[in-house]
Parts: C-alpha cells; structure tokens; sequence
C-alpha cells in the first residue's frame, strides 16, 4: 500500500487494461434462455394447464377467503411458537435441572415424531378427552365444558402446528442465545444486571443477528405446512380448499397453479419482511467495513484506498470523512 | 469508617475441580489505594480479581469489600449463599473493566454508558444522559458518543468501558489486564485515564503487565505467581531490588 496515494489525493493513473473475456458465460445463458422460452410457450398452449380457468379461480372469492385463513394459521402459529420457543430455549440454558429436563423431554416429543401424527393426535383430542374439567381431582368438577364446543377445529390446528414448531424454534433462538461473546453476559453482572435484564437488555438482542435468517425460513416453512392441517381435519385453508374445488370441477391441475400462486405471493412478501429484519438487527456489527478503525492517528491519511488484485481495473473511493463514517 | 481497608482478603483460596488456582491469598487494599497485581499468566491474578466482584466464588477464606463479606451472609457463625439479586447490588458498587472491553456492540458509546444507570440504578434518562456525556467527556471521548463501538479504535472502546463502569459510582475498580489487547500506540490513552482516576482518589486494583505504570501511579504492589502472593511491597522498592528468585526471573524478562 506505499505506492498507492499521496495524503493530497493525488493518484497513479488507473490501469487501462482489457476485460477479462468469458465467452462460455453468454453461450450458457443464451442456452437456458432458448429452453426456458421454449418450455413457456409450450405451458402456454398445453390444455392440461388450463390458463383461462386459473385466471378465473386466482382472485375467486373462495380461494382469496381460504389464502386469508391460511396466512392466519402462518401468523398465529408463529407467534405461538415463537414465544414458547424463546421460553423452551431459556429454560435449556437455565442452571435449574428441572426446568431443564422439561424442556429437554418437550423437544424430545415434538421433534421426535412427524407433525403430520401430532395433527391428527390434536384432531382425536375431543374423543379422547370429551370434556374440560375445571377442579379438584377426584371431585365434582366445578365448570365441565365438551372439548369439541371449546377447541374449534381451527385453533386445535393452530395448536397442533404452534406446538410442533416451538420445539424446532427453540432450538434455533437457543443456538443465537449461545453464539453471544461469554464477555457479554460478564460484563452486565459486573454492572449490578439481574439475569433477566442481562437476557433482555444484552443477549437476545445481539442474538436476533443469528436467529433471524433461519427464523424466517421457519416462517416460510410453516406457511406451507399448514396445508398439512387436513389432517385435523380443517379444511378452510388454502390447499385443501383448492382441492375440494378441483374434485368438483375436474380443473386439478390449474387449482394447484392457483394455490402455488398464493403460496409465493405470501412466500415474496415475507422474504422482504426478512430483509428488513435483518437490517435492523444488524446495528453496529453488521457492516463489515474493515479498515473502519476511525481512530485519530489514522483519520488523517485514509482518503484513497486502491482494491488491488480483485481482476478489476483500478477503483479509487471518493475521500471519506471518517469522523462521520457512522451511519 | 474511614480507616478500615475497601478490600480484605483472608486465605482466599479457589479450586476449578483439582486444580487450585488460588493458595490462600491474604491481602488488604486500604482507601484511595492503587494496587498493581503482576506475575506470570496463570499465576491466579485475574482469578482472584474476578472474585472480589463475585464473578468466581471463591472455595476457601473470606473476602469483604468494604467491611461487607462478598457473596454471603454471616449469622449464627455460619455462611448463607446469597441471592442472586443480593450479589448483584454487591456488584453496582464494584467497577470492573475488562482485558477485551466486552462493550455492548448492539448500542452506541453514549448507551453502553447510559445502561446501567438507567435499568439498575432505576434513574431517569435525562439525568443519566447528561452525566454519561460528562463521564465520556472525562475520558476524552465526548465527540464519539454517538458510535457503535465497532467504529472505535481499541483504546477509544476501552475508554468508553471505563466511563461505563464509572457511570454507576463505584467505590472500587477492578482492571483485568486493560491494555493487554491494545495495539502498543493506544496503551498510553488507556493509562492516563487511569492515572487521572488514581489522582481523583479512586481505589483500584489493576492486573497489569506495565510495570512503567506500576512504579508512577501505583501505591503497592503484588507479585503472584502459582497462586500464591510471593511478594509484595512500595512499587519503586519491589520493582527496583526484588527479593524472591521468582520475582527477579519474573521481572527481568518483562523489564
């Protein structure tokens, strides 16, 4: 870096060489380019696809209702799961034993065995247990209640899917908890913090930076599963509504289409809702500016920076003030 | 009780599993008072550092800071564990800065400072805020409040985490090697701060390997090595004429 730039800004003349060519790039892409447009107005003609009818049934109110009600299992589930999930997680990590064992022997269930079983345990609950009884064992119940009035097939599916879930979210925010410097939970007991204030002010914060990516594929993971809630068996969401309309239509192939469609639209919004996340949650370790180190000393001469051996032709940054390189 | 010692350590010994780290350790840090620890690494000097303030408990002896027995309660001559609530309010008291500065990465230099005050002090924002600035100014940093501490050099973040440990008044500070991970050009800002700490009469206790600010600013110091105190005394005497064989092998590799 000697060579590089005098304080004044004045620089080497950038290097004029010619690109680098890759002609096996553009013959590749015009390759795929030639198979995609061929497979596309082959969809567009094929009858089995039926474009009329899903241009028909995507914005059905039928199919619009049932898209709703699966975003609102997606929502309410996850925040279910998050919640207990982030408790599960703690309870892990608690010094106590029996919290502990508890929460070990919950994710040892609901992560042992499929989700599609523990569906249609939650849709059986009403014959198995036929009434909520609140009182003292062994007496008359106080208040009796049938479980099939209490539980509607819809929050038993949120149950079902929330539960099964904590467990995988668990072990996630768990795995965030753990990737915190030690020296972070130190240093806020040295200052007098409780536990809990450590938890909340200090460790989950900079644990969400871990946690987020694959929290959200959770999310997208759980929209999708939700068409797996037949098995209760509540069939107002999106997938077995669509169904249902195929098996009346004879139109299988263009509901499917229309379902996918939902599905991504849903699946598009929530990746941007990520970004975003990620974002905020990225405040003062995110950014990976190396040579960053506004310290006094150096301040005065980082003003022109050269990336070298990046195949690139000379890039020279504009004099950055670093005084102000905070955001 | 001006004249009792802030620090009273009685055969303070600690053991990971068989391994004793500390062999009954017995010292006393009086008032306004600057002790440098020194010695090898692994001779038990952060060790016994961390469990002033509680960080390690300690397995054998007894050691109060100000005239408080740290970590338990004493009645009917027997030793109670405290709570944690209690141990933590032992800990607001004590200040304690760290060799990696272990600053809040997720909040700027002015809220690592504010933190504390705010969520254990219970004190209100306006006044904390004000004083934050004061403390960061103290330590020449007052242009930088507003930075994350991944836009700060190590010595700016290292002051920013003694201001954070001023920022709740504590009546004794404890430094576990704070210029040991600084590049050599930073070590100096570090040191004035503490030396203009040490003139305002602040009690310290410094695990150090810079002798040059042991002999100007500190009032006594120890040697450990192996757990044990193996000698101790006025810096310039015990810097400049040793007496134990380990100390003078110790010392005149570091010198």
């Amino acid at each position: 870096m000697t060579d590089t730039a005098a304080p004044g800004g004045k620089t080497e003349p950038g290097i004029k060489a010619i690109r680098l060519r890759h002609p096996w790039r553009n013959t590749f892409a015009v390759v795929l380019l030639l198979i995609v447009a061929l497979f596309v107005a082959d969809a567009a003609m094929r009858p089995a696809y039926d474009w009329p009818a899903v241009g028909k049934y995507l914005f059905d109110q039928r199919i619009s209702q049932a898209a709703f009600v699966t975003l609102q299992l997606t929502v309410y589930s996850m925040i279910i799961a998050i919640i207990l999930g982030v408790t599960l997680a703690i309870m892990r990590l608690s010094p106590n034993p029996v919290v502990n064992s508890i929460a070990w022997v919950y994710l040892w269930v609901f992560r042992g065995t499929p989700v599609y079983v523990q569906l249609v345990f939650w849709g059986l609950i009403g014959t198995i247990y036929q009434s909520i009884d609140i009182g003292l064992p062994f007496t008359d119940p106080w208040v009796s209640f049938p479980t099939r009035v209490a539980l509607s097939a819809f929050i038993l599916a949120i149950i079902g899917l929330a539960l099964n879930e904590a467990a995988y979210m668990a072990e996630i925010v768990r795995a965030g908890l753990l990737s915190v410097d030690s020296g972070q939970e130190e240093a806020a007991t040295a200052l007098g913090m409780s536990w809990f204030q450590t938890m909340v002010r200090v460790i989950v914060p900079q644990s969400m930076r871990v946690i987020i990516p694959p929290a959200g594929n959770e999310v997208i993971s759980m929209l999708k599963t939700t068409s797996l809630v037949t098995a209760i068996p509540f069939t107002l969401e999106l997938y077995t509504r669509s169904r249902d309309i195929a098996a009346v239509t004879f139109e299988t192939v263009p509901m499917l289409i229309v379902a996918s469609i939902w599905y991504l639209f849903f699946t598009s919004i929530l990746m941007v809702g990520q970004y975003f996340l990620e974002k905020r949650f990225a405040r003062g370790i995110g950014d990976r500016r190396p040579d960053k180190k506004a310290d006094d000393a150096t301040a005065s001469i980082t003003g022109v920076t050269r990336v070298v051996g990046s195949g690139q032709p000379t890039v020279v940054l504009p004099p950055t003030d670093p005084h102000k390189g905070d955001r | 009780m001006p004249d009792t010692p802030m620090v009273v350590a009685d055969r303070v010994s600690k053991s990971f599993g068989s391994n004793e780290v500390l062999k009954s350790i017995s010292l006393e840090v009086k008032r306004g008072e600057v002790m440098c620890l020194v010695g090898p690494s692994g001779s038990g000097k952060s060790t016994f550092l961390r469990c002033i303030n509680h960080l390690e408990v300690v397995s054998a002896g007894r050691l109060s800071v100000d005239g408080e027995l740290i970590g338990y309660r004493e009645a009917n001559h027997k030793l109670y564990e405290m709570r944690p609530k209690e141990a933590a309010r032992q800990r607001r008291d004590i200040g304690m800065v760290f060799q990696r500065f272990n600053l809040f990465p997720h909040m700027t230099a002015l809220q690592n400072v504010m933190e504390a005050p705010i969520r254990v002090k219970g004190l209100s924002k306006a006044g904390v805020e004000a004083n934050a600035r004061a403390l960061l100014a103290r330590v020449g940093l007052a242009e930088r409040a507003d930075y994350y501490p991944a836009h700060l050099s190590g010595g700016q973040q290292q002051r920013v985490a003694i201001a954070r440990a001023l920022a709740m008044e504590p009546k004794l500070m404890l430094f576990d090697e704070p210029t040991s991970a600084l590049d050599p050009e930073l070590v100096g800002e570090v040191l004035d701060v503490m030396q203009g700490l040490a003139r305002d009469g602040m009690t310290m206790i410094v695990v150090t390997h810079e002798m040059g600010f042991a002999r100007e600013v500190a009032d006594s110091l120890v040697f450990m090595d192996g757990g044990v105190v193996v000698e101790s005394g006025v810096p310039t005497e015990v810097l400049a004429n040793p007496q134990h064989h380990r100390t003078q092998a110790f010392l005149s590799k570091v010198l």
